[in-house]
C-alpha cells in the first residue's frame, strides 16, 4: 500500500499541481494567440514578474505585523493579479500596439515578445537578484499528511497545493462563465472567430484586447505566485515553464481556452508519470515478474524531463494538427 | 436629402487603386441594387462605406453626415449594417450569440427584435444553440442577416445574399428583403441574379472597371437593351 501511497504522491499529486500552473498559463497564451494573432514569449516571465509583486505585497504585509489563518502570499496575490493586470496592459500599450497598429505582421510581434521577455528577466535579476526566495514569509507552510487505509505512510499535500487546485477550480469556472455568459466575455470570441466581421458589427475592439491583457496576466501572476509558493521564487522560474505551457497551448487547440485547460493538464501528467519511478510502483510484485527489477525504471531520466512536451507535442500534431479542441492551424 | 450620397468615389485596397469614380444615391426607404461584372468594385463598394478601404477622393453621406473614411466600428452607431459577401458569421459562436452580437452597441433592451428576427427566419429558432459554422449556406446567410437586423439599421448593406443559394432559398431572401424594406430599412444590395433583384429595385446601379456604366431606375435598366446584351445575359 505504501507502493501506492508513493505514486500518489509523485505521481497523481505532482501532475494535478504542475497541471494545474500549465493550465493557468495556457489559457493567457491560448486568448493572447485569439485575440491579438501572435504566441506570446513573454508570458512565462510575467508569471515572475507576478510572482515577485506578490512577494514584495507579502513582505509589506508581514512588515505591517498582519498574521492570517492562510498564507499572506495568498492574500497578497490578489492585488497583485490586478497590479499585473495593469502591468500586462502597460506591455502591451508600449511594446505591442505601436506594431499593430503600423500593421505589422504577427512574426514582427513575437520578436517584440522575445525582446520583451528578455527586458523583463534583466529587470527582475537587476532589483531581486538571482538567488531563490521563500513565498511564505511569516511561517513555514502547513503540510497536510492525510493516513492512507493500509498504508504506514500519509497521503501529502502541502497547503499551497490546497490553495492553488482550489484557485483553479474556481478560475476555470469563473472563465467558462465570462466567455460564455457576459457580453464581454462572448465578443472576445466574436473577436477571436473573425475580427474583421467584428469591427463591423460595432465591437469596441480595445475593451476586447483589454479584457485578454487583464486575464492573461492576473491569470500569469498566480500561475507564478502558486507555483513559487510550492517550491520556491527563482528569477528564472520561466525557463522550465515557458515550453510546456506553449505545448499545452497547441496540444489544445491554439485559440481555445477550454483546450488550453486540458492540454495543461495533460502535459503536467504526461511529465511526471515519464519521470516517474515505475520500479517502486512494482515492487510488491517483485516475484511473480519473469524479470529482474530495476532499482530505477522511470520513462524518462528526470534530467530530460523538457522532452515530454515536446513529444506529445510532435505526436498530437501528427495524429491531430489542429490540437485536441480543434485550434487554429497555424499558418 | 438623400439617406445615401456617395460621389466621385476614388478608393483601393493599399495603394492598388480600384474604384475610379462611383456614385450612388439612394432615398430613404429605397432598394438599390448594384450588378456588374465579378471584379467590377461591388464588394469593394460597400467595403469603401465601411471604413475597410482606403480613399483616395470622393465623399460618402449618410443621413447628412460625412461619413468618408469613418472606422468600421463606428457605423454600428450610425445605425447602418453590413452583411459582408463571406465570413459573415461567427463561426464558433451559437445563433443566438451571433445574433446578440449583432446588437451588441444597443445597451437597451433588444428582445423583441429578437424575436422579431426568429420569426422572419423560423429554421434560425431550431438551431439558436447550434454553431453558426455547422450551419448550411443558406442558414448561414439568415444567420448573417438576421445579425445585421439587430440594430433595427436605417441603411443595410448585403453583399450577395443569395450566393451559393437554391432557387427556391433565393427567392426566400428576396422576400424577407422586401418585407424589410417595407418597414423603412434602405437597402443597398449587390447580387449576381441581376434580373430578379433589379426586379425589386427601386434603382439599379451598373458598375463596370471601378465606376458606373449605367445608372437608373431597376425597371429601366432591365428595359435598356444596352444593360440587357452586355450585363444581363441577353
Ligand atoms: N483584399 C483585397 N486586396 C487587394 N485587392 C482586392 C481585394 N479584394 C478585392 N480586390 C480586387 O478588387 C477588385 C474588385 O473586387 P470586388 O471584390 O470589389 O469585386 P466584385 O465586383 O465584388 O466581384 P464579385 O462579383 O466576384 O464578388 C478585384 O480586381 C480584386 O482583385
Ligand atoms: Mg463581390
Amino acid at each position: 500500500m505504501n507502493e501506492l501511497v508513493f505514486f500518489i504522491n509523485k505521481g497523481l499529486v505532482s501532475g494535478l499541481i504542475i497541471g494545474s500552473i500549465y493550465a493557468l498559463g495556457a489559457i493567457g497564451v491560448t486568448l493572447i494567440f485569439g485575440i491579438l494573432r501572435f504566441a506570446h514569449f513573454a508570458h512565462g516571465d510575467m508569471m515572475t514578474l507576478g510572482a515577485f509583486v506578490t512577494l514584495i505585497l507579502t513582505a509589506a504585509l508581514a512588515a505591517l505585523g498582519i498574521t492570517l489563518p492562510v498564507p499572506l502570499a495568498f492574500i497578497a496575490m490578489f492585488p497583485a493579479m490586478v497590479i499585473t493586470a495593469f502591468i500586462a496592459i502597460g506591455l502591451d500599450r508600449t511594446f505591442y500596439k505601436p506594431l499593430r497598429q503600423a500593421g505589422a505582421r504577427p512574426v514582427v510581434l513575437v520578436m517584440a515578445s522575445v525582446g520583451v521577455t528578455l527586458m523583463l528577466q534583466g529587470l527582475i535579476r537587476l532589483f531581486a537578484g538571482v538567488r531563490a526566495r521563500d513565498m511564505f514569509i511569516e511561517a513555514p507552510k502547513e503540510i497536510f499528511r492525510i493516513p492512507f487505509p493500509g498504508a504506514t505512510r500519509p497521503v501529502i499535500v502541502t497547503e499551497p497545493q490546497v490553495l492553488l487546485i482550489g484557485f483553479v477550480v474556481v478560475a476555470v469556472i469563473a472563465l467558462h462563465w465570462f466567455l460564455t455568459r457576459s457580453r464581454l466575455g462572448k465578443a472576445m470570441r466574436a473577436v477571436s472567430d473573425n475580427p474583421e466581421l467584428a469591427r463591423i458589427t460595432g465591437i469596441n475592439t480595445n475593451h476586447v484586447v483589454w479584457a485578454t491583457w487583464i486575464i492573461g496576466g492576473a491569470l500569469a501572476c498566480a500561475a507564478g505566485t502558486l507555483l513559487s509558493m510550492d517550491v520556491t521564487l527563482k528569477p528564472d522560474l520561466s525557463f522550465n515553464i515557458l515550453l510546456p505551457i506553449f505545448a499545452a497551448t497547441i496540444v489544445g487547440g491554439i485559440g481555445q481556452p477550454y483546450g488550453a485547460i486540458a492540454g495543461g493538464f495533460l502535459v503536467g501528467f504526461c511529465e511526471t508519470l515519464a519521470v516517474f519511478n515505475w520500479s517502486i510502483l512494482l515492487r510488491p510484485f517483485r516475484d511473480e515478474l519473469w524479470f529482474e527489477l530495476p532499482n530505477s525504471m522511470a520513462l524518462v531520466p528526470t534530467q530530460y524531463k523538457l522532452m515530454v512536451p515536446f513529444l506529445i507535442l510532435i505526436i498530437v500534431l501528427i495524429f491531430r494538427p489542429t490540437g485536441i479542441f480543434r485550434g487554429r492551424v497555424l499558418a | 436629402m438623400s439617406l445615401l450620397e456617395i460621389s466621385d468615389l476614388h478608393a483601393g485596397y493599399g495603394q492598388m487603386s480600384i474604384l475610379k469614380g462611383v456614385n450612388l444615391t439612394l432615398e430613404q426607404g429605397e432598394i438599390g441594387v448594384i450588378v456588374g461584372p465579378n471584379g467590377a468594385g461591388k464588394s469593394t463598394t460597400l467595403k469603401a462605406i465601411f471604413g475597410m478601404l482606403n480613399i483616395t477622393e470622393g465623399s460618402i453621406r449618410f443621413d447628412g453626415k460625412d461619413i468618408t473614411g469613418i472606422r468600421s466600428e463606428q457605423l454600428a452607431d450610425h445605425r447602418i449594417a453590413f452583411v459582408p459577401q463571406e465570413q459573415n458569421v461567427f463561426p464558433t459562436l451559437s445563433v443566438h450569440e451571433n445574433l446578440e452580437m449583432g446588437a451588441y452597441v444597443r445597451r437597451d433592451d433588444f428582445s423583441s427584435v429578437m424575436d422579431h428576427v426568429y420569426d422572419i427566419f423560423p429554421p434560425l429558432k431550431d438551431k439558436r444553440g447550434q454553431a453558426a459554422g455547422e450551419l448550411s449556406g443558406g442558414q448561414r446567410q439568415m444567420v448573417a442577416f438576421g445579425r445585421a437586423l439587430m440594430i433595427e439599421p436605417k441603411l443595410i448593406l448585403l453583399d450577395e445574399p443569395t450566393a451559393g443559394l437554391s432557387p427556391m432559398f433565393m427567392s426566400q431572401i428576396f422576400d424577407r428583403v422586401i418585407a424589410i424594406n417595407r418597414t423603412g430599412v434602405t437597402v443597398a444590395m449587390v447580387e449576381q441574379n441581376a434580373k430578379q433583384a433589379l426586379a425589386i429595385a427601386h434603382k439599379g446601379f451598373v458598375l463596370a472597371g471601378g465606376r458606373n456604366s449605367y445608372t437608373d431606375t431597376g425597371q429601366n435598366l432591365l428595359n435598356n437593351p444596352e444593360v440587357a446584351a452586355s450585363f444581363l445575359g441577353g
